[in-house]
């Protein structure tokens, strides 16, 4: 990857993710609020405003690589105490994207409980949280984590063995798959005008 | 009493059933009606749009244009934060962008206008003449309880979405649980993040976010934590009891949903309002406060 995103790859790529994201890179004066507010920047390998400071310079190697991007809550802080308005959320989105088309997956643990949720809403058209938590458990390696609260919501009825499906989830299944595909013709068709302009 | 459509999510019917409980207690007593998105789906929560926003926005498109058809013309009611806030950024994406709202049509098949408005239950409990409603439902109260109400972020963020009244301080929920006589106390933590799904796919890191919220809670003299969302209750009720062997100190924080306390008052039973299902123990603190309003 370090090869393929020199400099100038790299800032064409910035500014790819940042017009998806409605961002003007160089609005930002590295003020710092985002990362002072930010509730995971003490688990980051790149603070939020260096991830900004990373993409305005076309560092991208740097910003895909690194696990701020997984870790990112989108929880808003940052764009909500951003003096200039900076959708911070939009840009962590944008760069955790284009590292998966990358295989470059940094906190792999975050990548495989999407999967494993966007596969149940995929397969039953909602979410089953006994499914979810058992096959992230088994799949990620954490055996037992959470097994420990398993006995209290079996007795309270708060889970039960059973699978709830939605009236139509194949129609919830298709409608992913049109929406993937729109997003990508959507992809290529910003990419040729780009290309264009 | 008014009426809505109703989303509830996939958590109500298992994580979040103290919510449902209470929810329905308290709907059932001041007559508001809930009709339930006949065929609803999943709505991506945080999973969806970290992959694909069209994807993200679809789903939740669907479930909209479901109670669109109907025929009701009813606002839809969200129970979920991150249910609340997919379905709001939907909304605001279909309303401001009609390409966006045609190719969600085409995506999801149905026609969608966009028309109805998305709220929270806070949005609803707010509402002056429902919280009269509740009001007068009461004939219990929970007066000398200090309460911290945690809001969460995503009722709140981002604001251009959400509509919040604030997205630091809001009140909307510190006034509803006064209805019961508690106290809401004034604390620095009500929107910041519990961590959400980041509590199981990223654990270490992200444990601390519930700690700083339980010590703020009690540095403001806060006696319970009070909640407005399944899974931002779920993170904080369930992994208390484990962060406090952590910490090497006691909370002491039950954590109920707002509407649990409104039940309370409303005549509800221990466990018509849940608190058996609680993980952290819930059941003392409102044994030592609940009383008949004199």
């Amino acid at each position: 990857m370090d090869k393929l995103l020199n400099q100038v790859k790299g800032k064409a790529l910035a500014e790819k993710i940042a017009d998806e994201a409605g961002v003007k890179l160089h609005e930002c004066y590295q003020c710092g609020k985002c990362s002072a507010g930010c509730p995971m920047a003490a688990s980051m390998d790149l603070m939020p405003r260096q991830i900004v400071q990373c993409m305005k310079l076309g560092m991208m190697t740097e910003v895909l690589k690194s696990r701020s991007i997984w870790l990112c809550a989108s929880c808003h802080i940052c764009a909500d105490r951003c003096p200039h308005d900076i959708n911070l959320p939009g840009l962590m989105e944008g760069a955790r994207m284009e590292a998966r088309r990358r295989n470059c997956i940094g906190v792999p643990e975050v990548e495989k409980f999407t999967e494993i949720f966007m596969g149940d809403v995929k397969a039953f058209g909602r979410n089953q949280e006994v499914v979810m938590e058992g096959l992230y458990n088994v799949t990620s390696g954490h055996l037992m984590q959470d097994m420990e609260y398993v006995p209290h919501m079996l007795v309270h009825k708060i889970v039960k063995p059973t699978i709830r499906v939605t009236a139509e989830s194949a129609a919830v299944a298709e409608l992913i798959d049109r929406a993937e595909r729109l997003e990508a013709e959507n992809a290529n068709l910003s990419a040729e005008q780009r290309k264009g302009s | 009493m008014t009426q809505y459509s109703y989303f509830p999510g996939c958590s109500m019917s298992s994580t979040g059933l103290t919510y449902k409980l209470s929810i329905d207690y308290v709907c059932g007593k001041i007559g508001l009606s809930l009709h339930e998105i006949p065929g609803w789906n999943c709505c991506g929560a945080t999973c969806a749009h970290s992959k694909s926003r069209l994807t993200a926005l679809a789903l939740t498109a669907r479930n909209l244009a479901l109670a669109e058809r109907e025929g009701l013309h009813l606002d839809v009611a969200v129970a979920c934060a991150s249910c609340y806030s997919r379905m709001k950024h939907t909304v605001y994406e279909a309303r401001r962008d009609e390409t966006v709202r045609r190719q969600l049509e085409d995506i999801i098949e149905m026609p969608y206008r966009a028309e109805a408005d998305v709220l929270s239950f806070l949005d609803i409990f707010a509402q002056p003449e429902v919280m009269r409603a509740c009001k007068e439902k009461m004939y219990r109260c929970l007066k000398g309880l200090r309460v911290a109400c945690y809001y969460g972020c995503l009722t709140a963020r981002p604001v251009e979405v959400t509509e919040a009244s604030s997205t630091e301080e809001p009140m909307e929920m510190d006034r509803i649980v006064e209805l019961t006589g508690a106290t809401a106390v004034d604390w620095a933590f009500k929107t910041e993040c519990c961590g959400a799904s980041h509590q199981v796919d990223a654990p270490k890191q992200a444990r601390p976010l519930l700690d700083r919220i339980y010590q703020n809670a009690v540095a403001n003299g806060a006696q319970a934590i009070v909640t407005a969302c399944p899974l931002c209750n779920l993170n904080l009720d369930m992994r208390e009891a484990e962060r406090e062997a952590a910490a090497g100190r006691k909370w002491g924080l039950p954590v109920y949903q707002f509407t649990q306390l409104l039940a309370l008052c409303m005549g509800a039973s221990a466990k018509e309002a849940g608190l058996p299902k609680h993980y952290y123990p819930a059941l003392g603190l409102m044994e030592q406060y609940l009383k008949k309003e004199v």
